[in-house]
C-alpha cells in the first residue's frame, strides 16, 4: 500500500540497546527540551492588558448608524433580517410620527431592533444588505455574560449615540472596494 | 540546659515551621509557574503582582469549600488521615541542620532543633509514618479509586525505601556516622558526597521521587487513571492538607538530599573568605537553601518532562534495577574502605 504521507515510522520489536535501557540519556534530552520551552517565547499574551491586533476590517459588535444630523438611518426594511444566514435579526416597525422627524430620517423606521449576539456568526451580511448605511460591524467585542437573556442586543446598545465625539468610527470597514461600490447612483440618497 | 536555650529553641522551631509552611506554599506557586513556562504559557498571574498572591487564594478557597465526608466513610480514620499526611511531612524538618553554629554573646547556638545520633534513622521513620496517611485516609474513604491509590502508594512506598536504605548504608559507611550534623561536617567545604557516591546518589533521588509521590512515579494519585486516587473522595481543607503534606515532603526531602548529598551547608571556598564566623554561619544557610530550591527546581522540572510510570515498570525499576544497583554500590563502598584503610 502506498503511504499518504512520509511521517510514517516503521515500528519494529528489536531489543533496546543498553543506553536505551539505562533511560538516562533520553531523560537528559528530554529535560534539555523542557528547560528550552521553559526559556521560550510564550504564545499567550495577557488579555485584558494586551490585545491582539485586529485585522483593519475586523468583524465585531454591531452598530446602528446615525446621521449627520443624529437621527437614525435604520428604517427597518427588514433586509438585513432576510439576509442573516443565522437568523440572529429581529424588529419591529412602526411609523414615524409628525414631530419625531429629528430623531428618524425616513417616513418608517425601527421601533424594536434586536440581534442575538449567540446567533450571530458575525459574517458581515446585514452590513452588506443594508440600502441605507444603517447596520456596521465595528471592532468592539460583544462582553460576555453569565446568562443567556443579556446577549439579546436591543436598540439601547446598538444605535451609537447622538454626540458627534461619541460616534462610532467605522471608516475602516469602508475600504477601497466599498467606496467604489457605492459610487453607483443608486445609493445617491445615502450621502 | 537552661531557659535561653530553651527560648532559642522554641523560636527556632516557629522560624522552621513557619519557613517551611511558606516554601511549600510557594512551592504550589512555583510548581504552576514552571509547568506554566515548560509549556509556553504564562502560569498565574491575575493575584497580585505576577501572581504572587496565588497561594493564599488557593488557600482561601479551600477553607471556603463545603466538607463533605462520605456517609459511607470511617469517620474517624477519614479525618486521620490528613493530620498524619500533615504532622508527620512536618516534623522531619526537625533533624535537618539548616545551618552551622551561631554565636550570640558567647553562647554557642546551633542552627538545628535537635542534633539526633540517629538523625538519618528518624528521617526514614517519619517519612514511613507518613505513608499511613495516605494509606488511611485511601482505605477510610471506602472508594474503589481511593483505595487502589492508598495501595499502589503503599506498595511503592515498601519496594523504594529498601533501595532508598541501601544507599545510605552505603553513605554511612563513607561517613562513619549516622547524625546528619556530623554528615555535613564531614562534607566540608567541597568534599560532596556526590561526588564519592554519585551512583547512591541517582538511586537515592529516584527513591525520593517514589518516596514523594511525584511524577514520574505520582501513581498513588495519578489524575488520569484513578480521578486523584487516594484523595478522590477529600474536599476542603482535608484535601488541601494532602496536597500541601505533598509539598511539605518535596521541601524536607529537597532538605535531606541537599544535607546528604551536597554538603549541607557547606559552601566551597568558605575557608578562604576570611569572614566573621557567624556572618559565615548565615552564608552556609543560604547557601543551603540555594541548594534546597534548586532541587525543588529539579523535581518540577522532572515532573513535567517525564510520563507516568506504569505499575509494573514501577515495580520492575524498584526491585529488579535499583535494588541490585544498591546492593553493588555498598559492595563497592565496602570494598574500597577494606582495601584503602584497613591495610
Amino acid at each position: 500500500m502506498q503511504a499518504l504521507t512520509n511521517r510514517s515510522k516503521i515500528a519494529s520489536n528489536k531489543k533496546m540497546s543498553f543506553m536505551e535501557r539505562i533511560y538516562f540519556p533520553a531523560i537528559v534530552k528530554g529535560m534539555f527540551i523542557t528547560i528550552r520551552h521553559f526559556f521560550g517565547k510564550k504564545a499567550t499574551i495577557n488579555y485584558p492588558e494586551q490585545t491582539r491586533e485586529f485585522s483593519q476590517i475586523y468583524r465585531g459588535m454591531h452598530v446602528l448608524k446615525r446621521d449627520d444630523e443624529g437621527r437614525e438611518r435604520c428604517t427597518a426594511c427588514g433586509l438585513c433580517a432576510v439576509a442573516c444566514p443565522a437568523e440572529a435579526i429581529t424588529m419591529v416597525a412602526a411609523e414615524r410620527k409628525s414631530g419625531e422627524e429629528n430623531l428618524y430620517r425616513e417616513e418608517k423606521y425601527a421601533e424594536v431592533y434586536e440581534i442575538n449576539m449567540l446567533r450571530c456568526i458575525f459574517c458581515g451580511d446585514c452590513e452588506e444588505a443594508c440600502p441605507k448605511e444603517a447596520i456596521f460591524l465595528t471592532d468592539r467585542i460583544v462582553e460576555s455574560e453569565y446568562e443567556r437573556l443579556p446577549f439579546i442586543y436591543g436598540k439601547d446598545r446598538l444605535v451609537e449615540p447622538v454626540d458627534l465625539n461619541l460616534r462610532i468610527d467605522i471608516s475602516a470597514r469602508q475600504t477601497e472596494n466599498v467606496l467604489k461600490f457605492k459610487q453607483n447612483k443608486r445609493f445617491a440618497h445615502n450621502k | 540546659m537552661d531557659w535561653t536555650l530553651y527560648i532559642y529553641k522554641t523560636i527556632f522551631l516557629f522560624i522552621i515551621f513557619l519557613i517551611t509552611l511558606v516554601i511549600a506554599m510557594y512551592s504550589t506557586y512555583g510548581e504552576r509557574k514552571v509547568a506554566a513556562f515548560m509549556q509556553d504559557r504564562r502560569g498565574p498571574n491575575r493575584a497580585g503582582l505576577f501572581g504572587l498572591l496565588q497561594p493564599i487564594a488557593d488557600g482561601l478557597k479551600m477553607f471556603m469549600k463545603e466538607e463533605i465526608i462520605p456517609l459511607t466513610a470511617n469517620r474517624a480514620l477519614f479525618i486521620l488521615g490528613p493530620s498524619i499526611a500533615m504532622t508527620t511531612a512536618m516534623l522531619t524538618g526537625v533533624v535537618i541542620p539548616w545551618g552551622g553554629t551561631l554565636t550570640i554573646g558567647g553562647r554557642e547556638f546551633s542552627m538545628q532543633i535537635a542534633d539526633l545520633n540517629i538523625g538519618i534513622l528518624y528521617v526514614f521513620a517519619m517519612v514511613s509514618i507518613g505513608v499511613y496517611g495516605i494509606m488511611i485516609g485511601g482505605w477510610a474513604s471506602n472508594n474503589k479509586y481511593a483505595l487502589l491509590g492508598s495501595i499502589r502508594a503503599a506498595s511503592q512506598m515498601i519496594s523504594y525505601e529498601i533501595a532508598m536504605g541501601m544507599t545510605i548504608v552505603a553513605l554511612i559507611l563513607s561517613t562513619g556516622t549516622l547524625s546528619l550534623h556530623e554528615i555535613v561536617e564531614h562534607q566540608h567545604g567541597i568534599h560532596w558526597n556526590i561526588f564519592y557516591q554519585p551512583l547512591g546518589f541517582l538511586i537515592f533521588i529516584v527513591c525520593a521521587f517514589a518516596e514523594t509521590n511525584r511524577a514520574p512515579f505520582d501513581l498513588p494519585e495519578c489524575e488520569t487513571e484513578l480521578i486523584g486516587g487516594y484523595h478522590t473522595e477529600y474536599s476542603s481543607m482535608k484535601l488541601g492538607f494532602y496536597l500541601f503534606a505533598e509539598y511539605i515532603n518535596m521541601f524536607i526531602s529537597s532538605a535531606v538530599i541537599a544535607t546528604l548529598y551536597f554538603g549541607g551547608f557547606n559552601m566551597p571556598f568558605i575557608d578562604q573568605l576570611g569572614l566573621s564566623p557567624n556572618l559565615l554561619t548565615l552564608l552556609g544557610s543560604a547557601f543551603f537553601f540555594l541548594k534546597i530550591f534548586g532541587l525543588i527546581f529539579l523535581f518540577m522540572w522532572i515532573r513535567w518532562t517525564l510520563p507516568r510510570f506504569r505499575y509494573d515498570q514501577l515495580m520492575n525499576l524498584g526491585w529488579k534495577k535499583l535494588m541490585p544497583l544498591a546492593i553493588f554500590n555498598i559492595l563497592a563502598t565496602g570494598a574500597y574502605y577494606y582495601f584503602t584503610e584497613f591495610n
